[in-house]
């Protein structure tokens, strides 16, 4: 009951992108076309979930028994950055195919600040090992859901007679808030 | 290669634990003084105030009660109260309670609901908080009306309403079941 | 360039949030007041300076190749600094900030600038460079924050100049995306009048 309560909670009720406003960049950059947003949405619930799990173990493992906890910030970037390159030459070597699909995207998340918030909300929430693992995979899954909805929106945008002032990134922004004023609606499930 | 790069990291945390030991004591005492401010406005005035932590029945952390004595007698005791069935976290309280129960005043110390709607639970944003001022949860039921209790929700943020009666009838059965008996002869 | 360009260019002509579009993140998620958005400016301000100065400082020391990582340790560190200091002596602004703060790490502005711009100049353009990107961006938040403060409480800076509630849409999530959106708009107009 309590994980349903989460994945609820993170995928509709406090969306990752439309309520929390994290990792706007990816969401605005490699939205204009719904094949691509399904290759970001991969790679970051990958990266997400893994990230997830080790900035846990490191956080209780290392930084709490050393008292250090003032580094988390500096510490989740490096582990965040090196596990995107590992993650990349795995990849290359184990799964080319997969390479093929993600790798593009691999490199743009490191700088994605959903990836680090999620890992920093799981210490927040003061979630177990488990929880933040389905915290991650559901935050991964509300990402994907904005980004594959709002990327089918925006390539029918683009065959609409938009006013001159608010083609492009102001369209967007606002067919955006109206996605986010929808994901409002479903605050009562919870 | 390797080696600048330790060097850039080894500086960088040197320098950070520099800064934290010279903020260490600020935020420790910004931290006290949020607590302290907090106390005195949950409670009458007092001029001794004496600190012990309990269990709550639910929950899995304890609670912090400050007694607070004026001329040895019992005029009041805050609690620090926590929930977790907040909209995005955990919610910390202070609620203050009279030795015969009744509740003196409640203040959030801290929380990370929605800005416009569920940070109405503070008091500088709203006066949504005052309806607590002299409840009585022997008489009366610490739950939105919606629930059949007789606290208004906030509008739009039921669920931190919510939250918010859950944190405050965690402190009332705590102080029940260690104070009121024992230490507050009330009845 | 002159230093003076150098300086003015973050203010409309390559303002961060408007033009470049970089750090949406942070400029929707705290700009629920105008003095939240002026506080998350600064404090990416001082990161920003700080992190270019140190990178134009050092860029001849760092390999081409652990460039990247080099930078972000840097930035992690004036983070976490901002993020000690700030809750030593402002508690109430680093609780409304929140996460945002750990966040200034992956603002692409902050790194953006380290790698395009001041690991290629001399310290003063770097210097200026940061301060001119940061008020910028401080500028567009703060104007963000003000516009849906207004809107959404009728006040700004906490002084109130309108009665009522206010259209509360404006303060939570789809206000931010829709003002933002109308924001941008009009700064294209005013590039093309120039």
């Amino acid at each position: 009951m309590e994980y349903i309560l989460i994945i609820i909670g993170a995928v509709f009720v406090n969306n990752i992108v439309l309520a929390q406003f994290l990792g706007i960049c990816p969401y605005m950059g490699v939205s204009s076309k719904v094949s691509t947003s399904v290759g970001m949405s991969g790679a970051v619930m990958f990266v997400m979930t893994l990230a997830t799990v080790v900035t846990y173990l490191i956080y209780h493992y290392v930084l709490v028994p050393f008292q250090i906890t003032y580094l988390q910030t500096i510490s989740y970037i490096l582990v965040i950055s090196s596990l995107v390159q590992m993650v990349e030459i795995i990849l290359k070597k184990v799964s080319p195919a997969l390479f093929q699909a993600l790798g593009i995207f691999l490199p743009l998340i490191t700088t994605n600040c959903a990836v680090l918030g999620v890992a920093i909300l799981t210490v927040q929430k003061e979630f177990n090992l488990l929880e933040g693992v389905v915290f991650a995979i559901a935050n991964a899954i509300g990402f994907a859901l904005a980004i594959l909805l709002f990327a089918g929106i925006r390539e029918h945008l683009d065959l609409m007679g938009v006013p001159k002032g608010m083609q492009g990134a102001p369209a967007a922004l606002v067919v955006a808030g109206i996605l986010a004023l929808a994901f409002m609606g479903f605050a009562g499930l919870v | 290669m390797v080696l600048t790069l330790l060097v850039i990291t080894v500086v960088a945390s040197f320098t950070l634990a520099s800064v934290y030991n010279v903020t260490k004591e600020p935020i420790a005492a910004a931290r006290e003084a949020a607590r302290q401010n907090a106390i005195t406005m949950v409670v009458p005035e007092f001029d001794r105030l004496e600190s012990r932590m309990f269990l709550p029945l639910t929950g899995r952390d304890s609670l912090e009660f400050n007694f607070a004595y004026k001329d040895d007698e019992l005029v009041g005791v805050a609690v620090g109260t926590y929930t977790d069935q907040g909209f995005s976290g955990r919610i910390r309280a202070m609620v203050g309670f009279y030795p015969d129960g009744r509740i003196v005043d409640v203040v959030h110390l801290q929380h990370a609901e929605t800005p416009g709607l569920g940070d109405k639970i503070e008091k500088s944003k709203s006066d949504w908080s005052d309806q607590f001022r002299d409840f009585d949860p022997a008489t009366q039921v610490l739950r939105v009306t919606k629930d059949g209790g007789n606290v208004d929700a906030i509008t739009a943020a039921t669920i931190t309403s919510r939250a918010y009666c859950d944190g405050i009838q965690r402190a009332y059965e705590t102080f029940i079941a260690n104070v009121k008996t024992p230490e507050g002869g009330a009845e | 360039m002159s230093q003076l360009k150098n300086f003015t260019k973050g203010f409309i002509k390559e303002n961060p949030v408007f033009v470049l579009l970089l750090g949406l993140c942070p400029a929707l998620g705290v700009t629920t007041s105008a003095f939240n958005g002026l506080g998350m400016g600064l404090a990416t301000t001082f990161v920003l300076v700080s992190s270019n100065v140190v990178v134009s400082l050092i860029k001849s020391q760092i390999p081409d190749k652990v460039r990247i990582p080099s930078f972000i340790v840097i930035i992690a560190s004036f983070v976490t600094i901002v993020q000690l200091v700030m809750e030593a002596f402002l508690p109430d602004l680093f609780a409304s900030l929140g996460l945002f703060i750990p966040l200034i790490v992956v603002n692409c502005l902050v790194l953006g600038r380290a790698e395009a711009f001041a690991s290629k100049k001399n310290l003063v353009s770097s210097l200026v460079d940061g301060l001119g990107m940061g008020l910028g961006f401080a500028f567009a938040l703060t104007l963000l924050g003000a516009v849906r403060e207004l809107l959404g409480s009728g006040a700004i800076f906490g002084y109130p100049f309108i009665q009522g509630d206010g259209m509360l849409v404006f303060v939570l999530a789809p206000g931010a995306f829709i003002g933002l959106g109308y924001l941008i708009a009009l700064t294209n107009l005013i590039k093309k009048n120039e």
